[in-house]
């Protein structure tokens, strides 16, 4: 890398390209700068042959030979970056998922991209020092980081977040991969499971019994690849909120139903989805999902869960958990357990006409423009706690009892 | 000053007995060409004024030193009949046709009461130096800093008039030197032709006494009134008279006088006469002292010469404040403007009045006559149409036209087309020394001048002069850029720009002369108001002047400048005046957002071009630590990126402008 560089040479015109006198300082003192610059201070060598860093490695220079090459032959530079939206991603049952549509947005380096084009560079040669120092950077970090690169840094972490996340993209691989990390902890399981893990210093497996936690809970680690399992569930139920996960832990229900108690805590997160999808692929175990009744629990969490995001396309296919079901709380359940509501929002009603137009998971399915179109009609929202109107524990003697007798009455 | 020019009286229909004419007559051309003499007859045109119930002062009521100009009223007073010899200027006051009957007294029916012949005995004439003492503020004396720059605007004026009719390159120079608190001795010294000897007295001395009034000519005096009116004030508040000194020719010594005005009599009173030598061959000096309050900023002293300056690019001026302080405006042109030329009015600008006592001093013994020899533009055939339209006979004497008879006379007149007066009489600044005025005191990035083609109102020809200068001084452009200098590095959105919400400066201008006080009620300033500036990208908000760093200078050229007071401080609204005013405006206005666009693309290219030049290095960056590329490499992508960018951005932006 970098590090043999002999200091830049300073009479020698670079071409007879005429620059503005101006300019010079500037360029010298950025390229000084930048061969200073170190992101780890852990040695760096090439990865692995045949590795899947080897593999990342390569393409991260391919595409930037590539680069390279275009302004070297004086064509203008172009990323080709997957459009991440729900537009540009379709449903198909058979696969089971979101996956990626054609639309790619090109970012030609012009003068208005040329900000987003010089950080995007910036990043990727982070990544590749990432990897070459097999290190990892969470995103925060990598914010940082950025602020050596003067005029080129993020100003706010949402920038460079979505730097990462184009980046990703252009890469279709998972950010992991890159060596960038989220902080955001993955989810609480508790239930009949033993989850087999490595000990980070010894490499040695570790036997973590998830009924173990009393009243707390395993945690989801960031990275679930190396996870084995062991478990005799029947099913995982994926919960919302760390309210309902709590009376379910605190009455015993992953014992009485024989189940698997995942809290999401909202939309979950890759690392969650990661971790059911393994589970219930290693034990064949069916996924139901119980969240508020709203369109933020049906859309941004299960759907989320099941299909995957427009937003994220290129990991959907590892991500989602296609077979998951939604156990409630569904727009009948209102109804039929009388329960108290709330008046829907302004936002969730936007939310509900942007699903039935834009969404091709609803699309596909009738029965959740059904569900949806009732909400609206019914123009309230419920949450899972709701049912403590009733009684503190009718969710976990009546509702959830009644519910998994009728599986068929389940939303896809 | 030599200024023999001002003179005759404000308001004044004059209509005298052919005797008393003749007279005055006598006294007037003293000064004056032969031939303007001719048409001074003819040319006379005023208002009539009110019959003004004379009002009768105290004998020993003379004028002296440190009378102060408001004196008490002469409340209901003891009726006079009027000496006949009143004196001259208060006859031509007086409405000639209107015969002042002398009261016939009703027998009182009550007791104590006071009667018409009562009355009568306190009725007198009234001098026009009385009444303007008394009338100060018709003439710019309402208050001290005014008044103290009304004397030296109405000595500058004169004194550049009388160089220009003497065909002299002026050379004006202005000291107002303090003498006690609130007190000022103001001289100006110019290198005029001078003022004979016998005139002297005349012209600084008696109100309403001139050369401009009678003459239908471009120039900057009309009345008479202003030099005498300030000698007035200033003796009326320190009670100092009106030194004058003046050389007519090289082997001659100069004159020096002491006047003051005898407000009773509108005479001069000479306190002394003297002669000197003075080392200049031709010239005036008038010394004035008066109260007055001396300040800095808009409408002030040094503003009205700075504004002098720019219209009047041919005069040297220079100026000593009371701090001391020497300012020199520089001429920016050898050459004199054209001189003005004298015409005869126009049948469409005459009305009744002045007909009536046009028709009774002309000299022509027929009516046909009357119109050839009288008014511009008026052919045999056209003579003839109005006179068949009024039903009046080609040969009927002028002096026997009755009332009735001139009625129809005027209404006939805008019944025939007659053409346009001829407008070779007003001598404009011209665009190029518009913009040399311009450039020379004000500094700016951007100047233009429109100079309109003459037109009429109301048969007086005019012509208007725009110019507009558009930009920050060099120091306020230099703090400006280190602002943006200083977000640039900081990175900080919030610079407050210096002078961004400050309105347009406005120069107006009636015969080069600068025009200070009420702006409001002014014609110019309700045109700019209403022209859409934010179509030439000029900022303004409704019903305001626009703003930014702008001056608008607008210059009305007339024989006739109709002023809304007789203190000349505003333009009256004419339709015709206030289209030239627009198109000239307009025509600015464009070439200005010409020049703003230019400049924003300008700035656009450079902001483009840094832009480019702060990022391009990042990618040669980043490529060379994902590839590994020596130092040769990396610079060969930051110039040929550069040199891309600069291609498809800011070539393309220059190619289309």
């Amino acid at each position: 890398m970098p590090k043999k560089k002999s200091k830049p040479k300073k009479k020698k015109p670079a071409a007879k390209v005429k620059k503005p006198k101006s300019r010079k300082p500037r360029v010298k003192a950025a390229r000084k700068k930048s061969s200073e610059l170190r992101i780890s201070s852990r040695k760096r060598k090439k990865p692995k042959r045949g590795t899947i860093d080897a593999k990342t490695s390569r393409s991260i220079e391919g595409e930037a030979g590539g680069i390279h090459k275009d302004i070297v032959r004086w064509k203008k530079p172009t990323m080709r970056i997957p459009i991440r939206s729900l537009s540009n991603v379709r449903y198909n049952p058979t696969e089971g998922y979101f996956a990626l549509k054609r639309g790619r947005k090109e970012r030609t380096l012009t003068y208005n991209t040329v900000k987003t084009f010089a950080q995007s560079l910036r990043m990727m040669a982070v990544a590749k020092e990432l990897i070459e120092t097999d290190d990892i950077a969470t995103k925060r970090e990598m914010y940082y980081i950025s602020k050596n690169w003067e005029e080129c840094r993020f100003n706010e972490q949402p920038e460079s977040d979505t730097v990462m996340d184009d980046i990703e993209a252009f890469f279709l691989v998972n950010r992991e991969q890159l060596h960038f990390v989220p902080e955001e902890k993955g989810g609480d399981v508790a239930g009949r499971l033993i989850v087999i893990d490595q000990d980070p210093a010894t490499g040695k497996d570790i036997h973590i019994d998830c009924t173990k936690f009393g009243s707390g809970a395993y945690s989801v680690p960031t990275s679930v690849e190396g996870l084995k399992f062991e478990t005799k569930a029947k099913f995982i139920l994926a919960i919302e909120t760390g309210g309902a996960f709590q009376r379910l832990v605190k009455h015993g229900y992953y014992k009485k139903a024989n189940c698997i108690l995942v809290n999401m805590g909202g939309v979950p997160t890759r690392a969650c989805r990661r971790f059911i999808r393994r589970l219930s692929e290693a034990h064949k175990l069916p996924v139901y999902v119980f969240t508020d009744g709203d369109p933020y629990g049906y859309m941004n969490i299960y759907r989320t869960l099941k299909v995957g995001s427009g937003n994220a396309g290129h990991i959907n296919k590892y991500f989602c958990v296609p077979w998951a079901k939604f156990l409630g709380v569904t727009p009948d359940d209102i109804k039929k357990y009388k329960l108290p509501t709330h008046p829907l929002k302004d936002v969730d009603i936007k939310r509900i006409d942007d699903a039935i137009k834009n969404d091709p998971f609803v699309h596909h399915y009738k029965a959740w423009q059904n569900a949806l179109l009732k909400l609206k009609s019914m123009k309230v929202r419920v949450e899972q706690q709701a049912f403590a109107a009733h009684d503190l524990n009718m969710v976990v003697d009546t509702y959830l009892p009644e519910k998994l007798a009728n599986k068929k009455a389940f939303l896809p | 000053m030599a200024k023999a020019k001002r003179k005759k009286k404000a308001k004044p229909a004059k209509k005298k007995p052919a005797k008393k004419r003749a007279k005055a007559k006598k006294k007037k051309p003293a000064k004056r060409k032969p031939a303007k003499k001719k048409a001074k007859k003819g040319a006379k045109r005023g208002k009539k004024k009110p019959a003004a119930k004379p009002r009768r002062r105290k004998k020993k009521d003379r004028l002296t030193p440190r009378l102060p100009f408001v004196e008490e009223r002469p409340a209901v007073s003891a009726p006079k009949s009027r000496s006949r010899k009143q004196v001259k200027a208060a006859r031509d006051a007086q409405p000639a046709p209107e015969p002042v009957p002398e009261p016939k007294i009703p027998k009182s029916r009550k007791k104590g009461r006071i009667t018409a012949d009562v009355l009568a005995r306190r009725q007198r004439e009234i001098s026009v130096s009385e009444f303007f003492r008394k009338n100060r503020h018709l003439l710019g004396f309402d208050n001290p800093t005014k008044a103290l720059l009304t004397t030296i605007k109405e000595a500058v004026d004169n004194a550049i008039d009388a160089c220009e009719e003497a065909r002299i390159l002026p050379t004006i120079d202005v000291t107002v030197r303090p003498t006690a608190e609130n007190r000022f001795r103001i001289a100006v010294t110019d290198n005029g032709p001078g003022i004979v000897k016998a005139q002297i007295p005349k012209i600084f001395g008696k109100l309403l006494y001139g050369s401009k009034f009678h003459s239908f000519k471009m120039s900057r005096g009309q009345q008479g009134i202003g030099i005498s009116a300030a000698g007035m004030y200033g003796q009326m508040t320190t009670g100092k008279p009106t030194l004058i000194v003046s050389k007519t020719g090289r082997k001659r010594p100069a004159n020096v006088f002491e006047v003051v005005v005898n407000a009773k009599k509108n005479k001069p009173d000479v306190i002394s006469e003297d002669t000197t030598e003075w080392d200049v061959p031709h010239g005036t000096r008038v010394e004035i002292e008066l109260e007055g309050r001396y300040t800095k900023g808009s409408r002030s002293v040094d503003d009205y010469l700075k504004a002098t300056a720019i219209a009047n690019p041919h005069c040297e001026l220079t100026y000593t404040n009371p701090q001391g302080e020497r300012f020199r405006f520089k001429r920016a042109t050898d050459e004199l403007p054209p001189e003005p030329r004298e015409i005869k009015p126009h049948p469409y600008g005459v009305e009744l009045g002045v007909l009536i006592e046009m028709l009774h001093a002309t000299r022509a013994r027929n009516m046909f006559g009357f119109f050839r020899r009288e008014f511009s533009r008026v052919s045999p055939k056209i003579a003839r149409e109005i006179l068949e339209k009024a039903k009046i006979s080609e040969k009927a004497s002028p002096k026997r036209i009755a009332r009735q008879e001139a009625d129809a006379l005027s209404k006939a007149i805008p019944q025939v087309k007659i053409m346009s007066p001829p407008t070779d009489c007003i001598t404009p600044i011209g665009e190029e020394l518009i913009l040399a005025g311009l450039k020379k005191e004000i500094e700016a990035e951007f100047y233009t001048a429109v100079t309109r083609k003459p037109s009429v109102y109301r048969g007086n020809p005019f012509q208007i002069e725009v110019g507009l200068a558009w930009g920050r001084t060099k120091e306020e452009r230099a703090g400006k850029d280190k602002t943006q200098a200083d977000d640039g590095i900081i990175g900080s959105k919030n610079g407050t720009r210096n002078g961004g919400g400050s309105l347009a400066k406005l120069l107006r201008f009636a015969n080069r002369v600068p025009l200070q006080y009420q702006q409001s009620g002014c014609v110019i300033t309700k045109t700019i108001t209403k022209t859409d500036w934010r179509g030439y990208k000029v900022p303004q908000s409704r019903g305001a002047l626009p703003s930014g760093p702008l001056v608008i200078l607008v210059h009305m050229a007339s024989v006739w400048v109709p002023f809304t007071s007789e203190s000349k401080e505003a333009i009256a609204s004419y339709p015709e005046i206030e289209k030239e005013v627009r198109l000239g405006l307009r025509e600015c206005g464009r070439r200005l957002a010409v020049h703003l666009s230019r400049k924003r693309r300008e700035a656009e290219v450079a902001r483009k071009r840094s832009h480019i030049e702060l990022y391009i290095p990042h990618i040669g960056v980043a490529l060379k630590q994902i590839l590994d590329l020596d130092d040769r490499k990396e610079k060969k992508i930051v110039s040929n990126l550069t040199e891309m960018l600069y291609r498809s951005h800011l070539d393309a932006k220059k190619g289309a402008s």
